[in-house]
């Protein structure tokens, strides 16, 4: 029995998990260096006010979530530009008030409610070949800027201030920077749902932080951890006959689990060695 | 402006809301000279570098770099912060924080050219680094990371280097190391230090300017170590004003 050629749904299944997981290794990692996993967080919960709003008024709900991720993105942006103290409290607001916003309209829509499930929790199963295309092309985008500006986001993420007295124009780069994790994460709702998108942003990243020595490499490595994890976790999904955004986010959980034991043990043993 | 000052501040005045930092503050310093600032903590050593790199705008007076406002002529200008603005634990290796020092050169788009390359290479062996190139920087000693920020800042091709308090986080040992680095740095760029350190610098600069919220410069031959460190004891390392 050929599983891939007798279940097309699966083939595209496995596409879309390994495209989106491009992405979501090379933003994913500046996303834990730069520790902005609430604004990644705020930012996908927001999502849902736009998918939901799209939803009542009849547009396409990738359009409406692309609209409300940019709005979040350059909304806390600028409320982190502007006032610093009050950053985690905004964010909060715009996660909560943005999810709300959604809810309300789909609510409103009639057919629609019991789609919330599957906005939330995602179902790659569901994706379709045009929604492909759609990751493809916002992946497209996201790592075209990242490699023409390279050199700008490194510095930027890594030390503001020097960026700032090197010429650089930080506060654009930064809402550029925010507005492609806003990106990311309408690319990876398709495939794990809004809440769970944190998850597969950050712990590739993270597992790859544990083992490499440079941000180029932890993207690398980020992106193909990622595409194993979708993979494996589509597969598993599929023979145990389980939602499978869940089973993603849990292999993703426990190889991290296994990461940071490992690199802490390692970690002592250096230590040891260097000692005796 | 006198074409031999390569800055000029004038009756400049400062504050962070109420707090007055700094009041009236007059500074001229010649091109090649190797200037120390000293004063007490929160005596506005730092505010007065930031105001010399346009990272903070005076409420009165003037400020000119080669005659131009600090803004502008940030290009010409290299700096050493006494605090690291990164996380340690950024993956990112030596050679590419002082290929930093490139940006705002060359295209927009793409990576660094190969003269940044060869830039950043000549300006770690200047600052003893070259072998710790590929190195990420959560495996420094806080000396090895000093010379990073050094060649960092050397890497702008400066014509003023600008350090603040180059020396609080380092030994005795690698202090003496650094200075005798700024002294060699010193026969080609106009350099500035702050430091709390009056008697160390001493050593090494032309002329003391101590700054307490206003500011008076000494000849280094007026005040010499000894003569602090008995007026104030070795350790009390506060410089009162004494104003003539």
């Amino acid at each position: 029995m050929n599983l891939l050629s007798d279940y097309s749904f699966l083939q595209t299944a496995f596409i879309a998990g390994l495209l989106a997981s491009i992405g979501c290794g090379v933003m994913g990692s500046y996303v834990v260096v730069k520790r902005i996993g609430y604004m990644a967080g705020g930012i996908s919960h927001s999502v849902l006010g736009g998918m939901g709003a799209a939803l009542f008024f009849g547009f396409s709900p990738l359009g409406g979530a692309l609209a409300a991720a940019l709005l979040a993105a350059l909304l806390i942006g600028w409320i982190k530009l502007r006032w610093q103290a009050q950053e985690d409290t905004l964010i909060g607001a715009v996660w909560a008030v943005g999810m709300s916003i959604g809810v309300i309209f789909i609510a409103r829509t009639p057919g629609y409610s019991t789609d919330l499930l599957s906005y939330l929790f995602g179902n790659i199963l569901l994706v379709s070949r045009e929604q492909l295309w759609q990751i493809l092309v916002l992946d497209l985008l996201v790592i075209g800027l990242v490699l023409a500006f390279y050199r700008q986001f490194l510095a930027v993420s890594f030390d503001e201030e020097f960026a700032r007295l090197r010429g650089i124009p930080v506060t654009f780069f930064y809402l550029l920077f925010l507005c492609l994790v806003a990106l990311t994460v309408v690319l990876l709702v398709q495939v794990v749902g809004l809440i769970l998108v944190i998850a597969l942003l950050t712990l590739p990243a993270a597992i790859a932080g544990h083992h490499v020595q440079t941000l180029g490499r932890m993207m690398a490595l980020a992106s193909l951890l990622g595409m194993l994890f979708t993979t494996a976790g589509i597969a598993l999904s599929y023979f145990w006959d389980l939602p499978s955004s869940p089973v993603i986010i849990l292999v993703a959980g426990l190889a991290y689990l296994l990461s940071a034991v490992f690199s802490e043990w390692r970690h002592q043993r250096r230590a040891v060695a260097a000692a005796g | 402006m006198n074409a031999e000052n390569v800055i000029e501040v004038k009756q400049v005045s400062f504050a962070y809301g109420d707090v007055p930092v700094l009041e009236k503050v007059d500074l001229e310093v010649p091109e090649g000279e190797f200037l120390g600032i000293v004063g007490p903590n929160a005596g506005g050593k730092s505010t007065l570098l930031k105001l010399l790199l346009g990272l903070l705008q005076p409420q009165q007076g003037e400020i000119r770099i080669f005659g131009q406002p600090p803004v502008k002529a940030r290009r010409f200008m290299g700096y050493v912060p006494q605090y690291p603005a990164f996380a340690r634990d950024f993956p990112v290796t030596v050679e590419q924080v002082v290929l930093m020092g490139r940006l705002g050169t060359g295209r927009l788009v793409g990576g660094y050219s190969r003269r940044d390359h060869r830039i950043a290479a000549r300006v770690m062996a200047e600052a003893e680094i070259a072998d710790l190139a590929r190195r990420r920087i959560d495996q420094l000693s806080g000396g090895q990371l000093q010379r990073v920020l050094v060649a960092r800042a050397l890497a702008c091709e400066p014509r003023i280097l600008l350090l603040d308090e180059p020396t609080a986080n380092i030994d005795m040992r690698v202090e003496n190391e650094l200075f005798d680095l700024l002294r060699q740095l010193n026969e080609r760029m106009t350099i500035l230090v702050v430091s709390h350190d009056i008697a160390f610098i001493s050593g090494y600069v032309h002329r003391v300017a101590c700054l307490n919220r206003t500011l008076v410069c000494h000849r280094t031959e007026e005040i010499d170590a000894q003569a602090i460190k008995e007026l104030y004891g070795g350790e009390v390392r506060m410089v009162h004003h004494h104003y003539h």
